[in-house]
């Protein structure tokens, strides 16, 4: 009997302590957007979203172009990392241990752990330079090189969550082993890997160092990739370092529009897993 | 993966023009040229572990055989050889011949043995993001085969296995959403429905109760007409009911096989006695 007691006291501990930790930890979150919002709100406007920026001592304009700037160089940036960064995650999975997975991985794990200013300075090297001028297309380049070992390493994990004997089933069916890769073993991960890239696509939208000297910001509405483009970070440094207190509000409602963003790329990614698991029974 | 002796020429050869016939397995009564599969000197190895001895021995066609021994003697192996899932597993390889009617599985593309000698384990597994009927059809569609009568041939494996009432209404719902033994009833369908020539099912029942585990044995009854069956079991009892034939393994080799009722009534094998009135295993 009171050993009994002593478990649920243990038990009374332990969920305590965890409800604490979860508060701890939702406090920075919190304060992060409660600070945003009301600073923020103040400066939403529908101009915000449709205007390009007006030179100071006039009233009003937006980040409209940078809205669009980051449209672009982050979807571009995403058609080229979510083929090269699924393919690499199937390499890893299943290419058993061959040296050219080894490598893959090593560099898989580089990426990773480099700084996004390097990548930047990297892309500036290797682009901006010989191309002689900053354009959208090295911006989403850099954003690439940062999305993939997300991309990577997320599909890895999420493919050798499969449970053998699915790929078996598939096997044993007469399926060809590239067959069973990707109808059977990506196809039961896709939830997985479909939140992994929603994650990298907000933390790429985020990005302000490696557009700094790739994409370098622009001030007008460009579509085209070969020319500098703005992008919303970029425009909320500018904003934010700039003297004037119109502009700090502008800086306050862009961030608050990014970060509104991303909450909704990470929520869009729940709900796609959600929905992908929705009937099935656990 | 495959090591193929040198000493028999040429890739496909007859059963009955063998150099070298093998020992008759079966009762005299039962000619050899009804053998659907037989495999000769079968050898298999994980790693450097040699987990299959030299098995040699012909499946009848359209019976059920049962293979039964204590756990680790090579039962799984030995079936996963029959259609060449034992070589997916990294580091393992075998050795000898598998002859499936005329040929030697190990001559030819392992996909193309797969689909003529199916495989039911003993998980159930139906494809989670798959609802009930295009499980059933997965191993057509999941291989960009569009069937003509797509639901003909859903109907008809489902009537099959005997789940076509319970089901019937709900096809469009996840394959996983089925009770233990449902499920297991639909991989049974779903290996049926690529038409293969062998089913090998490997513990069946193991997951199951008392009641599915008699659906699916009736069910074997059913399907022993149409399909030469191999069936791996722990169970005694359920070899004695549903195989015409048993074969006995020990320790990577084959010890006996024959007519099942002989062979439980009267072993030819000390060992296989011993394993039967369960001095072992
Ligand atoms: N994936 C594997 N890797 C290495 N060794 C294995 C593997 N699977 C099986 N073995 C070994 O091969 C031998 C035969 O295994 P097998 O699975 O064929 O036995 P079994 O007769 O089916 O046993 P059970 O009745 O327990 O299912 C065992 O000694 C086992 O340790
Ligand atoms: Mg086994």
């Amino acid at each position: 009997m009171s050993l009994f007691r002593h478990r649920r006291l243990v038990d009374r501990l332990g969920r305590g302590l965890c409800g604490l930790a979860t508060l701890l930890a939702l406090v920075p979150l919190v304060s992060v957007l409660v600070w945003l919002v009301s600073h923020g709100a103040r400066g939403l406007s529908f101009a915000l979203f449709t205007e390009l920026p007006k030179p100071f001592g006039e009233v009003g304009g937006g980040v409209g172009q940078a809205l669009l700037g980051t449209g672009i160089m982050v979807g571009v940036a995403l058609l080229l990392s979510m083929p090269l960064g699924i393919l690499a995650g199937i390499a890893l999975a299943e290419g058993g241990k061959s040296r050219f997975v080894q490598i893959v991985r090593f560099v898989a794990d580089v990426l990773a752990g480099a700084p996004s200013i390097a990548v930047g300075v990297f892309v500036y090297t290797a682009v901006v330079m010989p191309m002689h001028g900053f354009s959208a297309f090295a911006g989403a380049l850099a954003l690439a090189v940062l999305m993939l070992p997300t991309i990577t390493r997320s599909t890895e994990e999420l493919l050798r969550l499969v449970p053998i004997h699915l790929r078996e089933a598939g096997l044993a069916l007469g399926l060809p082993a590239w067959r069973v890769t990707l109808s059977v073993t990506l196809k039961s991960a896709l939830p997985g890997v479909a939140t992994g890239i929603m994650l990298a696509v907000a933390r790429a939208a985020g990005e302000t160092a490696p557009l700094l000297f790739t994409a370098f910001g622009s001030q007008y509405w460009a579509w085209n990739l070969s020319e500098p483009m703005a992008a919303l970070p970029l425009q909320i440094f500018t904003l934010a370092s700039s003297p004037f207190e119109a502009w700090h509000q502008q800086a306050w409602a862009a961030a608050l529009v990014l970060v509104t963003l991303v909450l909704l790329a990470n929520l869009g990614a729940r709900f796609v897993t959600r929905r992908a698991r929705g009937g099935m029974a656990l | 993966m495959m090591e193929l002796e040198p000493a028999i020429a040429g890739p496909v050869r007859p059963i009955g023009s063998r150099s070298t016939p093998a020992p008759l397995p079966f009762p005299p009564e039962r000619p050899r040229s009804s053998a659907k599969m037989s495999t000769d000197d079968l050898r298999a190895w994980f790693g450097t572990q040699e987990v299959l001895k030299g098995v040699t021995l012909a499946l009848a066609e359209r019976q059920v055989t049962a293979i039964i021994g204590p756990s680790g003697c090579g039962k799984s192996t030995f079936l996963r050889c029959l259609n060449r899932m034992h070589e997916t597993v990294p580091g393992a390889r075998a050795q000898g011949r598998v002859w499936l009617g005329e040929q030697d599985i190990y001559t030819v593309d392992p996909v193309v043995t797969r689909r003529r000698v199916g495989m039911v384990f003993q998980k159930p597994t139906p494809f989670p993001f798959l609802s009930i009927r295009d499980n059933v059809l997965a191993g057509l569609t999941l291989n960009r085969e569009r069937p003509k009568h797509a639901h003909a041939v859903v109907e008809q494996a489902l009537q099959q296995v005997g789940l076509w009432d319970e089901v019937k209404d709900r096809l469009d719902r996840p394959g996983t959403s089925l009770s233990g033994g449902q499920q297991q009833r639909l991989c049974i369908a779903r290996a049926l429905a690529v038409a293969p020539e062998v089913l090998l099912m490997d513990e069946p029942c193991s997951a199951l109760d008392p009641i599915a585990t008699a659906r699916i044995e009736e069910l074997i009854h059913e399907l022993a007409g149409r399909y030469t069956m191999v069936i791996v079991t722990h169970n005694m009892q359920q070899a004695a009911r549903v195989a015409h034939v048993t074969a006995f393994f020990y320790m990577g080799q084959l010890v006996e096989s024959g007519a099942t009722e002989q062979l439980f009534t009267n072993p030819k094998d000390p060992r296989t006695e011993d394993y039967l009135t369960g001095r072992f295993g």
